[in-house]
């Protein structure tokens, strides 16, 4: 085994209790970045689903022939915005109708002819959901001449719009904030380690180890202290999520996000080491 | 081995330490470096270190010189010189002989060759069979060895000694230094720092250089070579 990493599980071994502190302290700032990503996804995942239900609907006229519905159906589909078409004829539209407005029912089964119109439903892919590229959409389908109106829910479509963008330039400044309170955490746990072994740095200094040397157990300790520290966000994350969807509606996040707030802690317990032991290492001779 | 030309270091707080040094210390020679305390002993010894630099003037020591040494050079010249200091400065959890192996892991020593050679240092120093001891369980004499041991584990060129006596009672004192001796007869220079008159007084077979205000009072082998010419 090489001497850094003896030296690194030796100091672990020794300081017990320094390095619990150090992966407890790096371990909890991540939590709340943890917390964080997970509110945020599932804030995301909400807004997606509404957005889902953006639909532009084409009302056509009664006039409308198979050939030039097909046509119709055919073009819109080729647009990349597009994600399905859906036909609904005058039977279906009456029958829903009449499912969703149940004190009317008897005033459709009167009907001599049935007065609602047949229309094409335009459902959007997800990332073309934005107000521009709904309304552009609605603009080409309402083209065709035998397409009496167009429908969709502008002001619907705006707010979740601006929804989306508030959130997203909340979980920018707030997760910044915490992720830079989550460095001093850790570069401050870090520090103390280092302190702790000023002595020792001082003793490899003096019989003559290089600065490389004396870096090296650090920068593995700080590296092994991020990564456990990683793991017991990602665990607590995890743990806090398992509580919540009981009474919430909530979902785990994807394996990725956890990957990354693990692998922040450990660049952050690296990137601390090398911060805290070089500038002690440049005060001393 | 050791050569100082005109040195001065003034700190910005205390001001000047030492001033228009020159020393010349020769290989193989023992050095008694004496004077009050605050005379500069500590500040030309940390100079020969090279843990600091003079303010004025040029260190030469084994091939490097305080002038354009670069940082990466110092723990090359580090491994040449062993350090002793009056209080000892062993790391209070490793026992003995992982005190003298420290040295030699930071060097980058092989593994294998590091345990008999610290056995022979422990021997040398007369504390082999208080090895697996914590410095907490040695005697202040005894840690003294020790310290001495592990500044010998790399072989250096120089032994040099801020007051090793300094904390210890006369007995223990009078056995350090006889191992200095001992050390001094195998070929190795020593620069060593001292306020004990008694000691010195005692070897007067040794040079003397004494400081006072950061400058040279005395020095035996100039003096020597004074009563040479009258």
């Amino acid at each position: 085994m090489p001497y850094a990493l003896r030296e690194a599980l030796s100091a672990i071994r020794r300081t017990p209790l320094l390095t619990a502190l150090s992966v407890i302290a790096i371990g909890f700032s991540l939590f709340v970045i943890g917390l964080f990503a997970l509110t945020t996804f599932n804030i995301r995942r909400a807004i997606e689903r509404v957005e889902e239900k953006v639909e532009i609907v084409a009302y056509l006229t009664d006039a409308t022939t198979p050939a030039q519905l097909q046509l119709a159906q055919d073009e819109v589909r080729q647009l990349p915005e597009v994600q399905a078409v859906k036909y609904v004829t005058k039977t279906e539209a009456l029958a829903t109708a009449m499912e969703e407005m149940e004190e009317f029912r008897d005033v459709f089964t009167d009907l001599e002819n049935n007065p609602l119109p047949a229309s094409l439903e335009v459902r959007l892919k997800p990332g073309s959901r934005s107000p521009t590229s709904v309304e552009k959409v609605a603009r080409r389908v309402g083209v065709y001449p035998f397409v009496e109106d167009v429908r969709y829910g502008k002001d619907w479509v705006n707010t979740i719009h601006t929804l989306r963008r508030i959130a997203g330039g909340v979980a920018l400044v707030i997760g910044g904030a915490f992720a830079l309170v989550a460095a001093i955490v850790i570069a401050t746990a870090v520090r103390i380690t280092v302190f702790a072994r000023r002595e020792e740095i001082g003793i490899m200094r003096l019989v003559g180890a290089t600065d490389g040397f004396v870096q090296r157990p650090f920068l593995l300790e700080g590296l092994a202290a991020g990564l456990m520290g990683g793991m017991l966000a990602a665990a607590l994350t995890f743990f806090t999520f398992r509580l919540l969807s009981g009474t919430f509606d909530v979902q785990w996040m994807p394996g990725a996000w956890v990957g990354v707030v693990v692998v922040a802690g450990t660049v952050f317990g690296l990137l601390s080491s090398v911060v805290a032991v070089r500038r002690h290492l440049s005060q001393v001779q | 081995m050791i050569r100082l030309a005109s040195v001065y270091k003034e700190y910005p707080r205390s001001g000047l330490a030492l001033r228009d040094v020159t020393l010349h210390v020769r290989k193989g020679e023992l050095v008694f470096l004496t004077g009050h305390s605050g005379s500069g002993k500590s500040t030309l010894l940390r100079l020969v270190q090279m843990a600091e630099f003079p303010t004025r003037g040029e260190v030469k020591v084994s091939g490097y010189d305080s002038l354009s040494v670069r940082r990466r050079d110092i723990p090359l010249l580090r491994r040449k010189l062993g350090v002793v200091f009056q209080d000892f400065r062993l790391l209070r959890d490793r026992t003995a002989e992982e005190n003298v192996a420290f040295a030699l892991e930071v060097t980058g020593t092989k593994r294998t060759l590091i345990g008999p050679r610290v056995n022979k240092l422990l021997t040398q120093v007369g504390l082999a069979h208080k090895a697996r001891a914590y410095p907490d369980e040695l005697s202040g004499g005894e840690r003294q060895r020790v310290a001495i041991a592990r500044a010998l584990a790399n072989e250096p060129l120089v032994l040099l000694a801020d007051e090793p006596t300094g904390n210890l009672d006369a007995w223990a004192a009078k056995g350090v230094f006889e191992l200095f001796r001992e050390i001094n007869s195998m070929g190795m220079t020593i620069l060593m720092a001292t306020h004990d008159l008694n000691l010195v007084r005692a070897h007067p077979e040794y040079r003397v250089v004494e400081l006072a205000h950061g400058s040279i009072e005395y020095d035996s082998a100039a003096a020597a070579v004074e009563a040479g010419r009258a």
